[in-house]
């Protein structure tokens, strides 16, 4: 299934609007789930659920949103922010993430403003392209 | 009769909302009734002189028949707790002497969650759509831990699916496990 970027993101735009109850106009690619959408924990599962049935694939646990096990793992985190391996780690899992200035300052009370509505088009992205 | 399956099982009793499964297909769908009667005395206040099932009882008597189907689904090894609703809509008054029909349908279902869609309907007439969502409590991300055991599937629960399910297996179509 062959879908441009910019379809990828109306569906997923949707999916948010309705996983979320927000605005269409506030569902930009840099708006922060969390911070921006008010997102809570299990309205990510929510989105995945909703995720795999517009695009008809299988999201597996920890693929689109790993940021829970990294921070439970104390070679991860340390003094509350990402270690080197963390930092690894979390570029391997989300090769589609852009850290920008987390890499400098990886405090991990900031790890919720990576996930942005660009993190969700771009896995899928991925996902698809991959197919 | 309500004390029954106290003195049955030394378990507490359970606040009931749904009178039974009229129809169960293990990890897909179910069909429960409720009788709403003028004995339940919230209907006196809700409102004087015009009495209506709340809106939000009508969300717990759909929590209640999702909730099972979604226990089931785990052979009520899980902790199943509502987390979210998705959607509530009504369209219609519930009144004292109707009998509505809650059917739930299992949308997703994965190890931490699952995801519920909803009607109730009173004959042919839609009276709701309630969409929602419940946690595995036990396969929480934050690793929170929780009393071993299960109560939320108390055997008085389970007593509701008398006559649906027998020796544990669903009546129904068999589906195979979705994931």
């Amino acid at each position: 299934m062959a879908m441009s970027r910019d379809q990828i993101f109306g569906e997923v735009q949707e999916v948010l609007v309705d996983a979320l109850g927000v605005d269409d106009d506030e569902v930009t690619a840099e708006a922060t789930l969390m911070g921006d959408l008010g997102a809570e924990s299990i309205d990510f599962l929510d989105i995945v659920f909703r995720l795999e049935k517009a695009f008809d694939m299988k999201i597996p646990r920890e693929e689109l949103f790993p940021a829970e096990s990294l921070m439970n793992n104390t070679d991860f985190v340390n003094n509350g922010k990402l270690t080197e391996t963390g930092l690894a780690e979390l570029r391997n899992k989300m090769p589609y993430i852009e850290l920008g200035e987390f890499a400098n300052d990886p405090d991990i009370n900031k790890l919720g403003d990576l996930f942005t509505v660009n993190t969700i088009v771009s896995y899928v992205d991925s996902k698809l392209n991959a197919a | 009769m309500a004390s029954l399956p106290i003195v049955l099982t030394g378990q507490k009793m359970r606040w009931i909302w749904i009178d039974k499964f009229v129809e169960f297909q293990s990890g897909r769908r179910a069909v429960a009734v409720k009788n709403v009667t003028l004995a339940e005395e919230h209907l006196h206040d809700h409102f004087p002189g015009f009495s209506v099932m709340p809106e939000t009882l009508m969300i717990e008597a759909m929590a209640q028949t999702s909730g099972i189907l979604v226990g089931e689904a785990k052979k009520f090894q899980e902790k199943v707790i509502l987390a979210k609703v998705k959607k509530a809509v009504f369209h219609d008054y519930v009144k004292p002497g109707d009998t509505i029909k809650l059917e739930a349908v299992i949308e997703s279902i994965a190890p931490e969650a699952a995801s519920t869609s909803g009607r109730i309907t009173l004959g042919e007439k839609l009276i709701a759509e309630i969409d929602l969502m419940f946690s595995h409590i036990d396969q929480n991300l934050a690793g929170k831990k929780f009393p071993t055991e299960n109560f939320v599937f108390t055997d008085t629960f389970k007593s509701l699916l008398h006559g649906v399910l027998v020796n544990g297996a669903a009546s129904g179509t068999p589906e195979s496990e979705q994931n």
